[in-house]
């Protein structure tokens, strides 16, 4: 079918001009010259896209908040473990969530200060300091614990999990993070 | 053609081996691809002409943006605004993609109006043109519905107060203006239901309509074939005709390169703003449309009591059934604009006037003082949204918990007690539930308090099955510990 003619192949209805500025292999490498550069394009404009896309993806999960337990001098004179409730909060998109964990401040074999996890690295129930027995006791499945956060006997793995802290202006913060439950090493979730 | 050369005789015509071969053979594409770049322009290539693909180009931009920041976006008066201030705050790249989309809905307007006028100033509506015309006078329309519709959905201040005048403009119109108002807004007043209804035509419903229109535009216009210069005759042409490709394409290219960078540029050194969120009780706050509404804002100010009918509903429906019924108006095939000093002027008189009212508003706005302050007041609260940073939304889980600890004391007794005896490791904080338990809201509606005091003394086989333990503890431990859980909603 010549060019220009309809569709039942009749005489043009268009004149064309005897000398076309491009011959067919001058229109051919156009063609491919248009194609790639408009790739080339098309991808520099795809960049901010699937960055945009991928945000969720890329974005650190080390931005991880302390949130403050008290002042030192509150816990400079511990006898026993503890408990402060601390509010964390989730970051869930556009969107937090404040929930409420309860930590344990006490002292190591040194007299350091360390907050530990009052979520049983067993199976994850929260576990009550008993002051009786001055022994950390879960009561979902009779995991013991000594005041250090020190496993002595149970189902459980390992020890309590200590928390990161921060000594700020006097002030102690911890940085709250779950742990993978039933392994003897500590491994950081979410 | 040289017919002794036999490569470039093949490449004229269609491939036949390879996969580009079986491809084509499957699909006809070679054909297709032809169809389209050898389309006749009588007269040549000229830039005049480019205004039409660069339409297509910016809808294919605000398609592709759209789509991405419909990633983010959630259409309801809750969300909507915290999802906007997200996308342009935290998300990377978020700022320009939405910028694209914004600036690129001025461009649409703009590149419009150009395509119009040459398309007019050119008469070439003319000759069997009447329904390229019709369905580009439809284009137009809904360009602006768009526009208006997408205006809202960062429902921050002055998106809802410009929606608010432009939906009250509607109810304007005599015996059911009221009814187009509440059926834009869903309602009497705007909320969350105009959100809604808005999202929908601006995602959805418009957009298929300009997919089909655009698709018949086309191929009226294909069927038709192209107009050519003013000089030519719109029936039978008789210039010599250049095909599309190659002159013609990369002119069209050149402004697509020319938006590209432009919007890009504008997106990304002039960042678009966002302003505080939507507070339908700020009565101090003066709403201006987006430029391209300031012309209709003016004129509608012109405009009181019985008269409004006049303004609002009859001269604008006298000049968009002008505007369409022009191919059938204007039936003669002269197509030179200083011939043709009727179309010509009215062109003039209506542009000139639109122009007139819009900086007619501004000089208004400016030389009133308190007008002029409250605007740069408003802008400069904007200004201050914009520099602080992105505060995430509280989700309403962690808000109902925190209402529940404040609102009755045992019960907030019985929260320290679901958190300490580890109820929230199963049941999750708040009682939302785990994979490791079940929710616990609503529980207080399904049984008595004297229930959940036996289910906890004695679990039944099931729970204890599924890990319950018996919790130990004081009656009046006890108690708190029922009023918690049967508080939770």
């Amino acid at each position: 079918m010549k060019i220009g003619a309809d569709d039942a192949g009749n005489t043009p209805r268009w004149k064309f001009s005897t000398a076309q500025p491009f011959d067919e292999q001058r229109r051919s490498f156009l063609g491919a010259l248009l194609a790639l550069g408009s790739l080339c394009v098309g991808a520099l404009l795809a960049v901010p896209l699937i960055r945009f896309a991928l945000f969720p993806l890329l974005r650190l999960t080390t931005e991880l908040k302390a949130s403050p337990i008290g002042s030192l001098s509150e816990f400079s004179s511990l006898n026993e473990p503890v408990e402060r409730t601390i509010q964390i909060e989730q970051v869930d998109g556009w969107r937090k969530a404040v929930s409420e964990k309860a930590v344990y401040i006490t002292k190591n074999g040194q007299g350091q200060l360390r907050v530990l996890s009052s979520i049983c690295p067993h199976l994850g129930c929260t576990v009550p300091w008993v002051s009786a027995k001055q022994e950390f006791i879960c009561p979902c499945h009779g995991a013991v614990y000594a005041p250090d956060g020190s496993r002595i006997s149970g189902p459980c793995l390992r020890g309590m999990d200590t928390l990161e802290t921060v000594e700020q202006n006097g002030q102690l913060l911890v940085r709250f993070q779950y742990f993978r439950q039933l392994v003897a090493d500590k491994e950081v979730i979410g | 053609m040289q017919p002794a050369d036999g490569k470039q005789e093949e490449a004229a015509q269609e491939v036949t081996t390879g996969f580009r071969g079986w491809l084509n053979h499957r699909t006809g594409l070679d054909s297709v691809l032809r169809s389209a770049l050898d389309e006749p322009i009588p007269g040549g290539a000229r830039l005049a002409y480019v205004f039409g693909s660069g339409l297509l180009f910016i809808f294919l931009s605000q398609i592709i943006t759209g789509v991405f920041l419909a990633l983010y976006y959630v259409p309801s008066a809750d969300h909507a605004h915290t999802t906007v201030a997200y996308i342009t705050k935290s998300v990377t790249a978020g700022s320009f993609l939405r910028g694209l989309h914004s600036y690129g809905a001025s461009a649409m307007i703009v590149v419009l109006l150009l395509h119009l006028s040459q398309t007019y100033l050119y008469g070439a509506y003319k000759g069997r043109r009447e329904l390229l015309w019709f369905s580009g006078c439809v284009l137009f329309a809904l360009v602006l519905g768009m526009a208006f519709t997408g205006y809202l959905l960062p429902w921050d201040q002055k998106a809802y107060f410009a929606t608010a005048v432009g939906t009250n403009a509607a109810s304007e119109i005599p015996l059911f203006g009221e009814s187009v108002r509440s059926m834009m807004r869903g309602g009497t007043d705007m909320g969350t239901l105009t959100i809604s209804r808005f999202f929908v035509a601006h995602v959805f419903l418009i957009p298929a309509c300009i997919f089909a229109l655009v698709a018949s535009h086309l191929f009226l216009f294909r069927k038709v074939g192209a107009a050519g210069p003013f000089t030519e005759d719109p029936l039978e042409p008789k210039q010599e005709a250049e095909l599309f490709y190659p002159r013609q394409i990369l002119m069209d290219l050149s402004l697509t390169a020319l938006l590209i960078v432009g919007l890009g540029c504008l997106a990304f050194f002039v960042p678009v703003q966002l302003g505080p969120p939507a507070n339908p009780a700020d009565a101090q706050f003066i709403p201006r449309p987006e430029w391209y509404y300031l012309p209709i804002f003016q004129w509608l100010k012109y405009w009181h009591g019985a008269a409004s009918v006049i303004g609002v509903l009859v001269i604008p429906t006298i000049l968009a059934l002008g505007v369409i019924a022009l191919p059938f108006l204007d039936r003669s095939v002269e197509r030179r604009p200083w011939k043709r000093p009727i179309a010509t002027g009215a062109y003039a008189f209506v542009m000139l006037a639109l122009v007139g009212l819009g900086v007619r508003s501004k000089y208004l706005d400016q030389h009133d003082p308190e007008v002029a302050q409250q605007l740069a007041k408003q802008d400069a609260e904007e200004a201050e949204y914009m520099r602080k940073p992105f505060e995430p939304e509280l989700s309403s889980a962690s808000l109902a918990a925190a209402n529940v600890a404040l609102a009755d004391p045992l019960a907030a007794k019985g929260k320290a007690i679901f958190e300490s005896q580890s109820c929230n490791a199963c049941h999750g904080d708040g009682g939302v539930g785990t994979a490791a338990g079940p929710a616990l809201i609503g529980v207080g509606a399904k049984f008595s308090t004297a229930q959940i005091t036996e289910l906890l003394r004695h679990p039944t086989a099931k729970m204890k099955a599924g890990g319950m333990p018996t919790p130990e503890l004081s009656p009046d431990e006890m108690k708190a510990l029922v009023a918690y859980v049967a508080s939770l909603k």
